[in-house]
């Protein structure tokens, strides 16, 4: 019962296949799985949208969008994302007139495609992979950075200096951070011995200590520096706040979105959102176990159910964090990538090493003093850089006047 | 897969034609570049060609190989575009018949 | 059947890239379409079972090669804006006679080989396990090689297009120069 409970979406997969003669079952089984992630992220979307603006509006002291209705009772602004839906989409498309409209047309197209194909290879659940790929992190890479050219389509295509700024700004950023975000899953693949997300998953199974501590990769030294990097060049491939320089409205005004409006914004809306989604899986996936139960007595909670609540845990982690922070500069922000997260995530490496090498010691002693080591070994970086990339004292002030 | 392979070498050796006449024929210096780089990817692409269809697809020679090429071809169009930006501000100009300084 | 046809539109499709990366007057769509072509040649990668390598290419000539195509053509489109410039050399019709007479050279000699009676294997696989083997066993050198001309090749690429940089931030910080800055410093 609790197995079926477990598989039940592979079950009703296989049925709803059988019912279709032979040569027609491998089409049906792609096209009901596309169908159901699009549907499930979608809904996470929305979710995720009117979560983001009450909480955003909670933490800022004030209520989130709370007047929609729906035939007359009050839901507390929760079905705002229907309303917000028909008004992207009964917006009228305004194309700039000296914009390049094939390219202005297809930008969107280009951002979103492959994001939605991110999905197919992380793991949702026991058995519930869309396509176990074996070289499943690196289709995730390659799709992430498929997305970079449509930022620079967007922004050129406007015919606008502040889309173009923008987009210029925003491909240095996720180009600056795409770095980090590669390096900061090695260990991850290095210590699994595979590059399959799947095989990932099922190496953090299991529990020390009878059944208490999980075998997550967050709770190793180097896991929890490589989350914790993995998290921030995460929300700024994204342009989630505190890294959303290239669209903040007192910056440039929306940077390479100026120009769009009506379905084509909310399918860039919908990218960044849907991009945070798949990347908060990703985290899950690689760091904190996947479909895993963090004890053994909560193995009987369905695996799919872990996956998808470890996940809205880390977007909740996003939204609060936007809440929280002021925008970071360009130069800070790209200072930040390259003399900080990048050392940082190499040094990480070595502690990854250093761990699996130390693999034998096994006994109390020894077991405390590779923690110690492994922590003395990231935290000592870490300060260093930190130390150094502070500057205390401040340069005259340069007033440069145009001529 | 089931395509015969004349078919993928003809596909292989236009991209590699179609890459050697853009290359030779356009004035843009990065048009040349974009050329140059189309002629290495069909030599990539023949590359897995062969290895798929060859005596042993077990030995992953031809993978290897295309995994090197386009690491260098990376770096390679990363120095060409940088040398190219240097001429453009030294001569103001991006077409291929003006640099010619050290002509006669 | 379906895996003939999937060949065959992605062939179409990447050649007519290729074809308009290399005739468009917009240098800007030319690089783009450069993209697509690349992406459809990451596209037949795949379909012949080069996982890694096919999803490499993607990485590296969408992601990363693209994008600097695209930014070198935005930092030198002064001379765009002037008159008519002409796309092609005045000897253009040679250029692709000869890359006919390249194709028919190629082509003619691998249409009559012996080879291509061999019958492929009905299944080929490049797991990424024993890539890493082989990079670290046989190909350990070129590996090395590498990493040293990727080093190479990222400085490089700094050193070269940094050079007029330093004397445009000689003159701008010197406050002397100009006036305005002069009592704005003070």
């Amino acid at each position: 019962m609790i197995e079926n409970a477990d598989q039940i979406f592979v079950i009703l997969l296989h049925w709803l296949v059988g019912l279709v003669p032979e040569p027609w079952r491998p089409w049906l089984s792609y096209l009901l799985i596309i169908a159901a992630i699009m549907g499930v992220f979608g809904g996470l979307f929305a979710a995720a949208t009117i979560a983001e603006r009450k909480i955003l509006g909670r933490i800022q002291n004030r209520y989130g969008p709370n007047r929609i209705k729906m035939f007359g009772i009050k839901t507390f602004g929760l079905i705002q994302p229907i309303a917000d839906g028909i008004k992207m989409l009964i917006k009228e498309d305004i194309v700039p007139h000296a914009a390049d409209k094939v390219v202005h047309y297809l930008a969107p197209i280009v951002l979103t495609t492959p994001i939605w194909m991110t999905f197919a290879v992380l793991p949702m659940g026991r058995n519930m992979t869309a396509l176990d790929m074996d070289a499943g992190i690196l289709f995730y890479f390659a799709m992430g950075s498929a997305t970079e050219l449509a930022v620079f389509m967007a922004g050129w295509s406007s015919h606008n200096k502040y889309s173009l700024l923008g987009s210029m700004r925003a491909i240095a950023q996720m180009i600056s951070y795409e770095v980090p975000l590669v390096l900061s899953t090695i260990p991850v693949l290095m210590l699994a011995g595979t590059l399959s997300l799947t095989r990932v998953v099922d190496a953090q199974g299991g529990y020390l200590l009878g059944g208490f501590i999980p075998h997550w990769f967050i709770l190793t030294p180097w896991g929890f520096a490589g989350c914790i990097i993995f998290l921030l060049a995460a929300m700024a491939e994204s342009n989630r706040s505190p890294f959303d320089l290239p669209e903040g409205e007192s910056e440039i005004i929306a940077g390479y979105l100026t120009e769009y409006s009506g379905f084509k914004y909310a399918l860039f809306f919908l990218g960044e959102y849907v991009g945070m989604l798949a990347v908060s899986a990703m985290l899950v996936t690689l760091f904190l176990g996947g479909w895993h139960a963090p004890m053994k007595a909560l193995e009987f909670i369905p695996s799919w159910i872990w996956f998808f609540g470890k996940t809205i845990c880390v977007i909740l982690l996003y939204i609060w964090s936007r809440a929280t922070f002021p925008r970071i500069r360009l130069d800070q922000l790209l200072t930040f990538s390259w003399k900080f997260l990048v050392p940082l995530a190499l040094a990480n490496l070595v502690v990854a090493a250093v761990w699996h090498f130390t693999n034998g010691w096994a006994t109390p002693l020894w077991a405390s003093v590779r923690w110690l080591l492994c922590l003395f070994l990231i935290a000592v970086p870490f300060v260093l850089l930190g130390r150094s990339l502070d500057n205390k004292k401040q340069s005259p002030r340069l007033y440069h006047y145009a001529e | 897969m089931s395509a015969p392979l004349l078919h993928y070498v003809i596909f292989s050796t236009l991209l590699f034609c179609i890459g050697f006449a853009g290359a030779v024929t356009r004035r843009n210096a990065i048009l040349v570049l974009i050329g140059i780089e189309l002629m290495l990817n069909a030599a990539n692409l023949n590359f897995i060609i062969f290895w798929r269809y060859g005596v042993a697809p077990e030995v992953l020679t031809g993978v290897v190989a295309t995994i090197f090429s386009i690491a260098i071809a990376a770096a390679e169009a990363a120095v060409g575009l940088a040398l190219v930006i240097a001429i453009y501000k030294h001569r103001k100009t991006m077409q291929v018949e003006k640099f010619d300084t050290l002509k006669g | 059947m379906p895996n003939n046809i999937a060949f065959y539109i992605l062939a179409a499709l990447t050649l007519c890239s290729a074809i308009a990366a290399m005739a468009l007057r917009n240098m800007v769509h030319c690089a783009l379409c450069a993209a697509g072509a690349f992406a459809g040649i990451a596209l037949v990668f795949l379909h012949l079972d080069a996982e890694f390598a096919g999803l490499a290419q993607i990485l590296v000539y969408v992601g990363a090669v693209a994008i600097l195509v695209l930014f070198a053509v935005l930092l030198t489109r002064g001379e765009e804006i002037k008159a008519n410039i002409r796309r092609a050399s005045r000897s253009w019709f040679s250029g692709v006679c000869a890359s006919a007479l390249v194709f028919a050279g190629i082509i003619v000699p691998i249409a009559y080989s012996p080879g291509l009676k061999h019958t492929p294997a009905a299944t080929a696989s490049a797991p990424v396990q024993k890539l890493g083997e082989s990079f670290v066993n046989e190909y350990v050198l070129p590996l090395e090689v590498l990493g040293l001309l990727l080093t190479a090749a990222l400085l490089g690429a700094v050193v070269i297009a940094m050079q007029d940089k330093k004397e445009e931030t000689k003159s701008i910080s010197q406050p002397e120069n100009h006036p305005v800055q002069k009592e704005a410093v003070q």
